[in-house]
């Protein structure tokens, strides 16, 4: 799913707002959290997860191309941590996933047991 | 401070002229899509922000840390996060201005 496509999705269902303004809501949203996370403020989302950033020491990097050494300073990076109900509910469904496959895969059986019966 | 959804609520109030209703709806159904995308198996690419992938994790060996004790760790599916350029690039400023 796309930035605009999520957008789409909201606009369906929020049905008294004009796609213009979802847009215009969910460009806010994000900048907001990026603004949040670029002046090192954490992000905390009940249910969803939260965002904080972890910090990566110096070191010496290498250029790709000509092999030569470069010194990096330290930096931060943005990291995101899936809270319970996310967690549960992503989990919940590679299981859903896994009892479809085998439900197939035993109807499946039972089509080709079917078969030779009805020869 | 963390930011937090009634933050963000607040924000689409001052800034985009919802009632406080409609705000607080927004950000709650904003959150809800991208947990309904992910629960479907859909990756959530929000260009700018960044990616929310899935991974299939295989059973693999744990340890009760509390008892020791060996159990195995069972097979999931977890969510990780890929920053995008933009938004890697505007936190390593802020580590720059420290």
């Amino acid at each position: 799913m796309t930035k605009s496509e999520l957008i789409e999705r909201l606009t369906k269902k929020q049905g008294h707002l004009a796609y213009k303004d979802v847009e215009l809501a969910v460009k806010c949203l994000l900048e907001q959290m990026s603004q949040t996370l670029s002046s090192g403020d954490r992000i905390e989302i009940r249910g969803f997860g939260s965002f904080s950033l972890h910090y990566r020491p110096p070191r010496i990097g290498r250029n790709p191309k000509t092999g030569s050494s470069v010194a990096l300073s330290g930096k931060y990076v943005p990291h995101f941590k899936p809270g319970k109900d996310l967690r549960e509910r992503v989990d919940a469904s590679l299981l859903r996933e896994r009892e479809d496959a085998n439900a197939s895969l035993t109807s499946s059986v039972t089509d080709t047991q079917a078969y030779p019966a009805s020869d | 401070m963390a930011l937090t959804k009634a933050d963000l609520a607040e924000y689409l109030f001052e800034e985009l002229g919802l009632n406080k209703r409609e705000a607080k709806e927004m950000v709650e159904a904003f959150y809800e899509e991208i947990r309904l995308a992910l629960e479907s198996g859909m990756q959530v690419k929000l260009s700018g922000f960044g990616n929310f992938d899935l991974r299939n994790k295989a059973e693999r060996p744990g340890r009760n840390p509390k008892t020791g004790e060996e159990t195995p760790i069972s097979a999931r599916r977890v969510v990780t996060f890929h920053p995008g350029q933009k938004l890697k690039a505007r936190v390593e400023a802020y580590a720059g201005s420290q």
